[in-house]
C-alpha cells in the first residue's frame, strides 16, 4: 500500500508500536521507583490504576469518556505536524467550538434532533476553524509563528469565552455557565447507562476520513509536501502559505469538536474553564501516535486510561492527586518524546569513534 | 613539542571519509602540511575543501581516516579539542559579538582577571602586543560593529593568535574582501609565516593561490586530486585539476539544427533579500534543438538564475518568456503550463521530498493532473503505471513505496530527470543534472538530455561541471558576479579559458597564451 508517512511500511509501524510500549513500561518502573521512595505499595496503586481504566465495564466506559477528547484534539495536532505546522492551540480553539455549539443548540430549539446536532457540530467546528485559522494566516503572510501565537489564542479564547458567559449568556446560579441545551441537542447514548455517546463514532470516522485525505487525494499530498519539505513543495507549484493557513484551519475545527461534543454529549452546557486540559494532552497524543491519524486512537485510549485508573488510584490506594500526575507526566515524557531516546541511543553508540583519544593533552 | 624530528608534517589527514546521507563529500582525502607553509586547499563548490576542515577543526567526526599533529595521532572531537591541538580556524562567517569591543571580544572566554573583575587594561595590553606583532592594525576599543569586513577579519584571527593556534584555518578569506584588503590579507600571512605559523587556504580562486601559497592541494567531487608546488604548476594546470574529470565523457553530439526561440531572457535582474544585486541584466536566449550552457563557479549568481526562470524568485527586473509568451501566473506552475521542465540544482532540497514514497516523487508537481489525480483524488493505478515506467526507462533501482530517501544519490537524481522529462517539456532548464552521481548514471542522463535536443527541446544547462559542459552545449556563456562576462559558440572556448574566465580573470586571447602562465607565476614567487 503507498503510504505518504515517513516510514511508510508495516515493519516501521510495528517498530515504532514496540517502541511506544517499551516506552510505557519504563515510564511505569520510574513511575514505581517514586511511588515506593515515597512509601506506598506499587501493587496497590498500580492494580487500582488498571481497576479504574480496565477493571469493569464502567471502568472502561470511563476511558472511552476520557478519550473521546483526546482522539479530537490528538488527530487536530496530528494533522498540523503532518503539514509541518505545530499547533499548540488546541485548547483554546475547544473552547471557542464549544461556546458556538452551545448557543447555536440554545438559539435553535424547535429544530429536529439530528439537524440541530449537525448545525451545532458545524458551528463548533467552524469557530475552531476560525480560531486555527489566524495562527496560520499570519504565519503564511507575515511568518509570526504558529506556536506563539496559538498560544497566546488560548488565553484569548479562554478568557473571552469567561467573558461571554459572565456577561451575556449566564444562566442563573453561583456557576459560569450557560443554560441547559435542549434535549434535541444532546448526543444520544451509544452505551446505556454511561455518558459514552455517538461522539466517539463521530471522532473515528474523522480520523478514518483524516487518514484518507493524507493518503489518497491531491489535497493531503500538498500538505504532506509542505510539511516534509517546502522547498519542494514550492517547486512542485504547491501554494505553501495557502496550505499553512488552510491546514491551521483544518486543524482548529477538529480540535474544536472536542469541546463541541463535549457540550453536546457530556456537559449540556457551555461551562467554563470545563477543560482539564484535553487540548494539551492531545500534543502528547499526537506525539505518541507519531503524528498518523489510526496511532491516535491508541495514544487517545492510553491517555485516557490514565486519567480515568488515575481518579481510581486517588480513592483506593490513597496516592496523592500530584504524584498521580507526576506518574502521568512520566508516560508523556518516555512515549511522546522518541527523539529523545533516538539521542540516548546515538550517545550509546558514541559519535563515531574512529580514533583513540591521545596526543592532544 | 613531540615532533620526532624525522617527520617533517605538522599535520597529516590520512584517507578521510564523509557521507552525508547519500551524498560523498570527503572520499579517501589525504593532506599533509609542512611546518611554517602556506597551504592552499583549492576546489569548486561542493569539493569537499569546507567538509575536511570542519574535521580537523572537530565540528564533524570523519566516517573514517586518521589525524596526525606532528606525527602524533589525535581524536579532535570539538573545537576545543582542536584549540587545544594547536589549531585556529576563521569562518567565512565571523563569530564575533559586534556590540563589544575589540579587546572584550578578544579576550572572552580567557578573560584576564584581577580582584574577581575583568582586567581590561591588561586585556587591552595583551591585544595590542599580539597585534603590534603581526602587523594586524586594529583598535581595541573599537566596537566590532563599527569596524570593515577586513578588519574584522583581523580580530578573528588575532583570536585564534591569543589562543595559540599554530595552525590557522583560513576558509574563503578573500571572498568578502576588497582587493586592497586581500593584499593586507596576504602581508599579514607573511608575517605569519615568519613567526613559524602553518597557515591552511581555503579558496577557489585561482589567483590567490597562485600569488599566496607555497603548496597547493587540489580537491574535487570529494577526492583528492593532487598535491603540487605552487613554483611547479600554472593556473591553467590548476585550473585542469580543480573541474577537469577523470573518466572522459563520451557522448556524440551532432551538430544544432537551431530552431525557433523558446527560451528568452531580457535583461533579468534580481536581488537578494538585503537588495544586493545577484543577477544583473542577464540577457539570454535559447532556440529549439539546442543547449546552452552556463558555466561559472557556484555563488556567482548560478541559484538566482535558476531560480528566476523557475519561478522561485521575483525578478527585479526584466522580462523572461517561455515558448514566445510571458507566464501568465507567476510562480513554477505557470511556468510549467508554457512547457518548461526544472531539473534543480538541489534535489534534496528541492527535487524530492525525500521522506514520501518513490512513487509520490514521480508524480511531484503533477499530483493534481490527470491522469494522476481526478477531482483531487489520487489514482494509484495511473501513478504506479507512470512510475514503474520512469524506473524502467531509467534503470532506476527502488521500490515505489520506499521512500525517496532510501534512493542511492545517483538514483535520486536520475528520478528527478524521469519525472522532468516524462511530458515532453520545449524548454529544459537543467540545474547540475549530473551532480554527486556515478559514471554510468552520469552518461544515461546525458544521453536523455541530447534525445530531447533531437526531438528540438531547448536546452539551458547550468552545471559546474566543465566536461558537462563542453561535451553537452552548443553555446557557452560564463557568469561571474552575477553577470554574463562571455559568451559564445562552444569551440571557441578551451577549457583552461572557461576556467580563467570563471575565476573572475580574463584569458588573454588564444594566440598570446603562452605569455600568461609566466606573470602568474611571477605573482606567485
Amino acid at each position: 500500500m503507498l503510504d505518504g508517512t515517513p516510514a511508510g511500511n508495516a515493519r516501521g509501524w510495528l517498530r515504532e508500536l514496540a517502541q511506544s510500549l517499551g516506552a510505557i513500561v519504563l515510564a511505569l518502573l520510574a513511575g514505581a521507583a517514586l511511588l515506593a521512595a515515597a512509601g506506598y505499595s506499587v501493587r496497590d496503586a498500580y492494580w487500582s490504576l488498571y481497576q479504574g481504566a480496565f477493571g469493569n465495564v464502567y471502568s472502561i466506559a470511563d476511558t472511552l469518556l476520557n478519550a473521546i477528547p483526546l482522539l479530537f484534539t490528538g488527530l487536530a495536532v496530528a494533522l498540523a505536524f503532518r503539514g509541518g505546522l505545530f499547533n499548540i492551540g488546541t485548547e483554546g480553539q475547544m473552547y471557542a467550538a464549544a461556546l458556538a455549539t452551545a448557543l447555536t443548540a440554545l438559539a435553535l430549539p424547535g429544530w429536529p434532533p439530528l439537524l440541530l446536532i449537525t448545525a451545532s457540530l458545524l458551528a463548533g467546528a467552524a469557530a475552531g476553524a476560525a480560531w486555527g485559522f489566524v495562527p496560520g494566516f499570519l504565519r503564511a503572510r507575515t511568518g509570526a509563528h504558529e506556536v506563539i501565537t496559538t498560544i497566546m489564542l488560548n488565553y484569548v479564547a479562554i478568557l473571552l469565552t469567561t467573558h461571554l458567559v459572565k456577561t451575556r449568556f449566564k444562566a442563573p446560579g453561583p456557576v459560569d455557565q450557560t443554560a441547559l441545551i435542549p434535549a434535541a441537542a444532546r448526543l444520544p447514548e451509544l452505551v446505556p447507562a454511561t455518558r459514552l455517546t455517538w461522539a466517539i463514532v463521530v471522532a473515528v470516522a474523522l480520523i478514518a476520513l483524516v487518514d484518507w485525505v493524507l493518503r489518497k487525494s491531491s489535497w493531503g499530498m500538498d500538505l504532506e509536501l509542505v510539511g516534509q519539505n517546502p522547498s519542494a513543495a514550492a517547486y512542485a507549484g504547491v501554494p505553501v502559505a495557502a496550505r499553512t493557513a488552510l491546514t491551521m484551519a483544518a486543524s482548529g475545527a477538529i480540535a474544536g469538536l472536542a469541546g463541541s461534543t463535549l457540550v453536546l454529549g457530556v456537559l449540556h452546557r457551555f461551562i467554563t474553564h470545563f477543560s482539564p486540559g484535553y487540548g494539551f494532552t492531545g500534543i502528547a497524543v499526537a506525539l505518541a501516535a507519531r503524528a498518523r491519524p489510526w496511532g491516535v486512537v491508541p495514544a487517545a485510549l492510553l491517555f485516557g486510561a490514565l486519567q480515568a485508573g488515575g481518579l481510581s488510584m486517588q480513592l483506593f490506594a490513597r496516592i496523592p492527586a500530584d504524584l498521580i500526575t507526576v506518574i502521568q507526566g512520566l508516560v508523556i515524557l518516555f512515549v511522546a518524546a522518541p527523539g529523545l531516546a533516538a539521542l540516548f541511543r546515538r550517545r550509546a553508540r558514541g559519535p563515531v569513534p574512529v580514533l583513540p583519544r591521545e596526543g592532544t593533552r | 613539542m613531540t615532533a620526532t624530528g624525522t617527520e617533517p608534517w605538522i599535520l597529516e589527514m590520512i584517507d578521510i571519509h564523509k557521507r552525508f546521507g547519500p551524498v560523498v563529500a570527503n572520499d579517501g582525502v589525504h593532506l599533509a602540511v609542512a611546518r611554517g607553509e602556506i597551504h592552499c586547499l583549492l576546489g569548486e563548490n561542493g569539493a569537499g575543501k569546507s567538509t575536511l576542515m570542519k574535521i580537523l577543526y572537530g565540528l564533524y567526526s570523519p566516517d573514517r581516516g586518521e589525524i596526525r599533529i606532528r606525527g602524533q595521532r589525535v581524536a579532535i572531537r570539538s573545537p576545543r579539542d582542536a584549540m587545544a591541538a594547536g589549531i585556529g580556524m576563521v569562518h567565512q562567517h565571523f563569530m564575533l559579538v559586534d556590540r563589544m569591543t575589540v579587546a572584550e571580544n578578544l579576550v572572552a572566554g580567557m578573560e584576564p582577571v584581577r580582584r574577581g573583575l575583568l582586567d581590561l587594561d591588561r586585556a587591552r595590553q595583551q591585544v595590542q602586543a599580539m597585534a603590534a606583532r603581526y602587523g594586524l592594525q586594529v583598535d581595541p576599543d573599537a566596537r566590532v560593529q563599527d569596524l570593515s569586513v577586513g578588519q574584522q577579519q583581523r580580530v578573528e584571527i588575532l583570536k585564534a593568535l591569543m589562543r595559540r593556534a599554530d595552525i590557522l584555518i583560513l576558509d574563503e578569506p578573500t571572498a568578502v574582501l576588497t582587493p586592497q584588503e586581500v593584499d593586507e590579507l596576504f602581508q599579514v600571512m607573511q608575517q605569519l609565516k615568519a613567526d613559524g605559523k602553518t597557515v591552511i587556504f581555503i579558496t577557489h580562486k585561482l589567483r590567490e593561490t597562485m600569488a599566496f601559497s607555497d603548496r597547493v592541494t587540489v580537491l574535487r567531487g570529494g577526492r583528492h586530486v593532487g598535491t603540487v608546488r605552487t613554483a611547479d604548476t600554472s593556473p591553467e594546470a590548476l585550473a585542469e585539476m580543480m573541474v577537469g574529470r577523470q573518466v572522459m565523457l563520451r557522448v556524440s553530439r551532432p551538430p544544432a539544427k537551431p530552431g525557433e526561440t523558446l527560451l528568452e531572457l531580457e535583461r533579468v535582474s534580481v536581488v537578494d533579500r538585503r537588495g544586493q544585486p545577484r543577477l544583473r541584466h542577464v540577457t539570454l536566449s535559447v532556440r529549439s534543438g539546442e543547449v546552452l550552457g552556463i558555466a561559472g563557479v557556484e555563488g556567482n549568481g548560478q541559484l538566482e538564475l535558476e531560480e528566476a526562470i523557475a519561478g522561485l524568485r521575483p525578478l527585479a527586473g526584466g522580462r523572461i518568456r517561455i515558448g514566445g509568451r510571458e507566464p501568465a501566473q507567476p510562480g513554477p506552475r505557470g511556468r510549467r503550463a508554457l512547457g518548461l521542465a526544472h531539473i534543480p540544482s538541489d534535489r534534496l532540497r528541492r527535487g524530492l521530498a525525500a521522506p514520501l514514497p518513490v512513487a509520490r516523487n514521480g508524480i511531484l508537481g503533477r499530483h493534481w493532473q490527470a491522469p494522476f489525480a481526478r477531482r483531487g483524488l489520487l489514482r494509484e493505478r495511473a501513478i504506479r503505471d507512470h512510475v514503474g515506467r520512469l524506473l524502467a526507462s531509467f534503470q532506476i533501482r527502488g521500490r515505489p513505496d520506499a521512500p525517496a530517501a532510501t534512493l542511492s544519490g545517483g538514483n535520486q537524481q536520475k528520478l528527478v530527470v524521469a519525472r522532468e522529462l516524462a511530458d515532453s517539456p520545449r524548454v529544459i532548464l537543467a540545474c547540475q543534472p549530473t551532480r554527486g552521481v556515478d559514471v554510468g548514471a552520469i552518461a544515461q542522463i546525458h544521453r536523455e538530455l541530447l534525445q530531447r535536443r533531437a526531438a528540438g527541446a531547448a536546452i539551458l544547462l547550468i552545471s559546474a561541471d566543465l566536461d558537462e559542459l563542453m561535451a553537452l552545449s552548443d553555446r557557452i556563456a560564463v557568469l561571474y558576479e552575477g553577470e554574463i562576462v562571455t559568451e559564445g559558440p562552444t569551440e571557441a572556448f578551451t577549457k583552461q579559458q572557461l576556467g580563467l574566465w570563471m575565476a573572475g580573470q580574463r584569458p588573454v586571447p588564444a594566440a598570446a597564451k603562452d605569455s600568461a602562465p609566466a606573470k602568474e607565476g611571477a605573482a606567485g614567487a
